[in-house]
């Protein structure tokens, strides 16, 4: 199994590492047991995404996806951040092994999730945007 | 720089099984079977190799037959011992940390109508004379059970084991792969029928492996064909490999209990240092386990991803986790040995060799304890620990 180069990179050096004490929005999403943990934290101010950060239990895709998910998403409006897809993440990564694409997926799970709590906690609607499923993760 | 820590997946080829091969690689390319002069060197090379690998493990030339891999030899016991007893029964018991070779075959076989019992295994991983008792039936035609575990090192009691099947009746088949060359093996001792062993875990080169059949043992063969290794394995020999192979068993078993007590010492003292760092676990026993084998689970992380970080330093290790190497399952071995899934996905495999230095042991342990901490400020996990507190 081969990661690309910008993969490696993100994984040796990943950006955005730590949990935020002052986040918007929280989102938890996979389980120990299926192998893969993320939890990504978004700061939000007048709907833009000014800040994120993220903490990962997993497999090297596992953290290349959450450093390069949170990277995209910051700057962006939440109109803008829901359209980043498992897919953006992983082309932005020069591609994930197919046995891996499912920690892209994760990725996207956790930006929503992230921003379903933001959602939650001001009580607002934000289009598109359901409610995360419990997780119950099968590889 | 590289330290290599997976002598359990290969071994590199020994220096002196390549002398011995080069003849056979190169000028002499005879058949063995055929009739003139450099064929029948090739033959005589094959039987004195022949000796020199029964003589390893107490047993004679005559019980030992060439085959192309560990794997092989495992299919051939399992197919072959059941097929020969078709009469008999359709039951096997097996333990539940058998290798894949085992493992897989008996999966399959279990789908197509046979009937499975899987021994479970303690928490250090043994199998349980007694347990191998209460699971035979008046149906049951093989019991296998592997000798040393690959992934854990467990040391299993064979002996006490054979007493039972002997006792039975029953053929008892051993993968004794990771044991042959790295601990002492004779099949007397063991009371075993069938013992199966591959070259390149002792230094030999891949592609060769040796069954060990017990005189009398009812078994069948896998291949059929031509009439090589006395129509029981057919196909050319590959000379070159069985060569190499005895040469390095002849090596390794010469060298068995210098090489058993140095390894041992660096294990335990790797053992020792890894365990320093908290949230750490031993997996499988203490002191019955391969003198080169090594195997921990670190809390919060994912085996994965400390491997990347191991390899990036140039370490190379192995795991049985779920993310690894595109093996979907968590490790059948830990999992039978009743460790969490979150533990089993943190288990690392390093396995000493030959060329392992104490120097080797200082830097690795430098190098494991940095990744672990890092890898750790990662983790939502040990957030969650420290908050629970």
């Amino acid at each position: 199994m081969e990661y690309t180069e910008k993969v490696m990179e993100h994984f040796m050096n990943p950006k955005n590492v730590g949990e935020m004490e002052d986040a918007s929005g929280i989102g938890t999403v996979g389980n120990a047991s299926c192998g893969d943990i993320m939890r990504v934290f978004l700061k939000i101010e007048n709907d833009v995404i000014i800040d994120a950060s993220f903490k990962t239990f997993g497999c090297g895709a596992a953290v290349a996806t959450s450093s390069m998910a949170t990277e995209m998403v910051k700057g962006k409006t939440i109109q803008e951040a829901m359209l980043i897809t498992n897919k953006a993440v992983m082309e932005a990564l020069d591609g994930l092994p197919p046995v891996k694409a499912h920690c892209s997926t994760l990725a996207e799970e956790a930006l929503q999730a992230a921003l379903w709590d933001y959602a939650q906690k001001n009580d607002i609607v934000i289009p598109g945007l359901e409610e995360p499923k419990e997780h119950d993760h099968h590889h | 720089m590289s330290m290599y820590f997976d002598y359990a997946a290969t071994t590199p080829l020994h220096p002196k099984a390549l002398e011995a091969m080069m003849p056979f690689l190169t000028d002499n390319f005879a058949n063995p079977s055929s009739a003139y002069t450099p064929a029948r060197e090739a033959r005589k090379a094959i039987d004195a190799a022949r000796k020199q690998v029964a003589c390893a493990i107490g047993a004679q030339p005559e019980e030992i037959f060439f085959v192309g891999s560990g794997t092989e030899a495992d299919n051939w016991a399992i197919y072959g011992i059941l097929e020969a007893q078709k009469k008999k029964g359709n039951h096997m018991i097996i333990s539940a940390v058998e290798h894949h070779g085992v493992l897989y075959t008996c999966r399959h076989l279990e789908k197509q109508g046979y009937g499975v019992t899987y021994l479970p295994v303690d928490s250090e991983g043994f199998v349980s004379p007694e347990a191998v008792r209460g699971a035979i039936q008046p149906d049951t035609v093989l019991v296998s059970v592997i000798l040393a575990n690959n992934e854990v090192g467990t040391i299993q009691p064979l002996k006490a084991i054979s007493e039972i099947t002997k006792a039975a009746g029953i053929p008892l088949h051993t993968d004794a792969v990771q044991a042959v060359g790295h601990i002492p093996v004779d099949v007397n001792a063991l009371g075993v029928d069938v013992l199966s062993m591959s070259a390149h875990k002792f230094y030999g080169p891949k592609g060769i492996g040796a069954q060990y059949i017990r005189k009398g043992t009812p078994i069948l063969p896998l291949l059929r064909g031509g009439a090589q290794e006395r129509g029981r394995r057919a196909g050319t020999e590959d000379v070159a490999g069985i060569v190499g192979m005895a040469t390095a068993l002849t090596v390794a078993t010469k060298e068995i209990a210098a090489e058993a007590s140095r390894l041992t010492g660096l294990r335990d003292r790797l053992i020792n240092e890894l365990l320093s760092i908290p949230h750490t676990r031993l997996n499988g026993s203490r002191d019955n386990r391969l003198p080169g084998n090594v195997n921990v689970s670190f809390s919060f992380i994912e085996g994965e991803s400390l491997l990347l970080h191991l390899d990036m330093q140039g370490c190379q290790a192995s795991t049985g986790s779920a993310c690894s190497s595109g093996a979907l399952e968590p490790s059948h071995v830990l999992t039978a040995m009743g460790i969490s899934h979150e533990l089993t996905n943190g288990a690392i495999r390093f396995s000493l060799g030959r060329d392992t230095t104490e120097d080797d042991i200082i830097k690795l342990v430098e190098i494991v304890t940095k990744s672990v901490g890092r890898l750790r400020e990662l983790s939502p996990l040990y957030d969650d620990y420290l908050k629970k507190g």
